[in-house]
């Protein structure tokens, strides 16, 4: 992991596209994940022109954010490691600039938004909500794409699970009681049925058992 | 009639308070039916309670005072009804510092700060990096009091760094920090895994210091009297619960299941005995008062206490001492904890605000009841801390 910590997205002003007369915001992610890095880069890129860095590394991170400098810093609220980022509101902070957590006072829904697709935006003393609004309105969206994402992945872990686990009930179905395979799995079907259970429960119940007597 | 409510709570001991109203019955006694919501870091747990995803919330007791000072990210207000717990924090060094100052002579006595402290300075050297929580942390707080304390050149390469407590072994191991100051069970779960030995236990600094409170939105509880009652009752109870010796078995099982702190219980029971495992080998120290959910009013949120933090705090971040101190008192509710527990049997001290630090053994005290011992609260290095005279 230590080795993709820091990748740096460089975009590309397109040609005869009016650039904006200010530099690109800079924004840091900080995101272990390298798919979901990708992600939520992808997203702020499409979104406008910024300077966007990806941190992977957990170790230093509050120095790592220090020696970036950057004008606002987007990370999943669910990561421990928030707590780190609390260094960066003190006046004692490695940082040049005081950094304050993002919360809308005038329009509470983007704030909501936020917390709705569980990132949390600390952005420097100064900086103006219109320009935070597209930058949060980006991660929003990809933040959402990254729940998701987690979802499906772990539903995919159980489905195999589940599924490794009704082959070794048929195994041990088919052993003890010299059938086949379809037909350790019909009974493994009926006796689930029968007692209103599901299928791999029944399996996980029976290679439990089997496991005991061992 | 029975009303919902939704607690925070961080996976530590000091939640206990919080999950054994729940588990144990002490909130439906109250007619609250909790919803216990554990919280990934101490940032998101505040952010849950400012915007109102929870009710109530367990809280390092800092906290609410920096944010009172206008310390910190977030611009809500906060006000804690009670204290969680007094102490329950440990000290940890690395096993290769630990090993030095072995070699030193140190005789890891796990109690004695100023000897433990002098011995770390000599073994770290130039460089120090300690770990705690949260910047805004009791933990953080008797670290720099401990070391200012000792009187002694401190290393030039002194780092005090946040490191998320589940992290906290892992850095160790890594070299990321040398020490640590951190809530049971994450020292316990340190020296299991064999990367760090435990120093000091959080008493060996300040010997009554208030850990985490409960805490919830300033205004909150005069909103809603009635809520706020059951809230603080159901929690002192759950505290009296978890005070008595003999609960202290069947307190580890119900804080050891996965969604509470997922940790075996037998670790989480070495806090709640103060039989602390210190070194991987094996070594055992006894520390009466390691953790304590009841006697002596530790439910008790003393102005005073309050107030020293937020002199602590004003004086590291160049804010006005005075003006922080009195500004803390006013977050910490003994007005609102006395109300509410006037009527439950528990006896509470008629004073609002005590010299910190004053009591070298337990002392009776004049209380609602006339029967309060308050418990031997001094500071390592004998000074004391009189709230009317913050700067003396």
């Amino acid at each position: 992991m230590a080795g993709i910590a820091a990748q740096k997205v460089v975009t590309l002003p397109l040609s005869g596209v009016q650039r904006p007369m200010t530099k690109p915001l800079s924004i840091i992610v900080v995101e272990k994940d390298r798919d979901r890095a990708r992600l939520i880069v992808d997203g702020l890129c499409e979104a406008g022109d910024f300077d966007v860095f990806v941190i992977g590394e957990e170790a230093g991170l509050a120095r790592r954010i220090a020696e970036r400098n950057p004008d606002l810093v987007l990370i999943d609220a669910g990561n421990p490691s928030r707590d780190v980022l609390e260094e960066l509101t003190l006046a004692s902070a490695p940082m040049q600039r005081p950094v304050a957590m993002f919360v809308d006072q005038s329009d509470g829904s983007l704030t909501r938004a936020a917390i709705e697709a569980g990132v949390s935006a600390y952005v420097v003393d100064g900086l103006k909500a219109e320009r935070i609004k597209p930058i949060l309105d980006a991660a929003i969206a990809r933040f959402h794409m990254v729940q998701k994402m987690r979802v499906e992945l772990s539903e995919a872990r159980r489905a195999l699970e589940e599924r490794k686990v009704i082959d070794r009930a048929k195994g041990i179905l088919m052993r003890a009681k010299g059938i086949g395979e379809e037909e350790a799995y019909a009974l493994i079907r009926k006796t689930a049925m029968d007692q209103g259970r599901k299928v791999a429960d029944v399996a996980q119940a029976l290679v439990m058992a089997a496991d005991l007597l061992k | 009639m029975t009303a919902p409510m939704r607690l925070g709570f961080v996976p530590l001991v000091d939640a206990a308070p919080l999950i054994v109203a729940d588990a144990l019955g002490f909130a439906q006694e109250e007619g609250l039916e909790l919803d216990l919501v554990a919280a990934p870091s101490w940032a998101a747990l505040r952010d849950m309670l400012a915007l109102g995803q929870v009710t109530a919330a367990q809280m390092l007791s800092p906290v609410p005072v920096a944010m009172a000072l206008g310390l910190g990210g977030s611009a809500a207000r906060f006000e804690a009804l009670s204290v969680l717990n007094a102490n329950g924090d440990v000290f940890g060094v690395s096993i290769s510092l630990a090993d030095r100052m072995r070699a030193n002579g140190y005789g890891f006595d796990f109690s004695d700060a100023r000897g433990a402290g002098l011995a770390l300075l000599v073994a770290a050297g130039p460089t120090l990096r300690i770990g705690v929580p949260f910047p805004f942390s009791m933990h953080a707080e008797l670290v720099h009091y401990w070391l200012a304390g000792l009187n002694c050149p401190l290393p030039p390469g002194l780092e005090i760094v946040t490191v998320p407590p589940p992290r906290m072994a892992e850095a160790l191991a890594a070299g990321e920090i040398d020490a640590f100051c951190v809530g049971e069970p994450r020292g316990s779960v340190a020296v299991e895994r064999g990367v760090g030995a435990l120093l000091l236990p959080g008493c060996a600094i300040w010997g009554f210091a208030p850990e985490k409170v409960l805490t919830t939105r300033a205004g909150w509880a005069e909103e809603v009297p009635d809520l706020a009652g059951r809230l603080i009752r159901a929690v002192w109870r759950a505290g009296r619960w978890l005070g008595a010796p003999e609960n202290r078995m069947m307190a580890s099982e119900v804080l050891a299941a996965p969604g509470r702190l997922d940790v075996a219980p037998d670790i989480i029971e070495r806090a709640l005995t103060g039989r602390m495992v210190i070194t991987p080998g094996g070594d055992e120290c006894t520390v009466p008062g390691f953790i304590e959910f009841f006697a002596g009013a530790a439910t008790f949120p003393w102005r005073s206490q309050a107030a020293w933090i937020g002199l602590r705090l004003a004086q590291r971040y160049g804010l006005d001492p005075l003006t922080s101190s009195m500004l803390a008192k006013g977050v910490y509710r003994s007005d609102l904890h006395r109300l509410h527990l006037a009527h439950a049997g528990a006896d509470l001290p008629g004073a609002s605000e005590k010299v910190e630090g004053y009591l070298s053994q337990p002392s009776p005290v004049a209380s609602a009841r006339g029967r309060l011992i308050l418990p031997m609260d001094r500071f390592f290095d004998a000074r004391i801390f009189d709230p009317d005279h913050p700067l003396r």
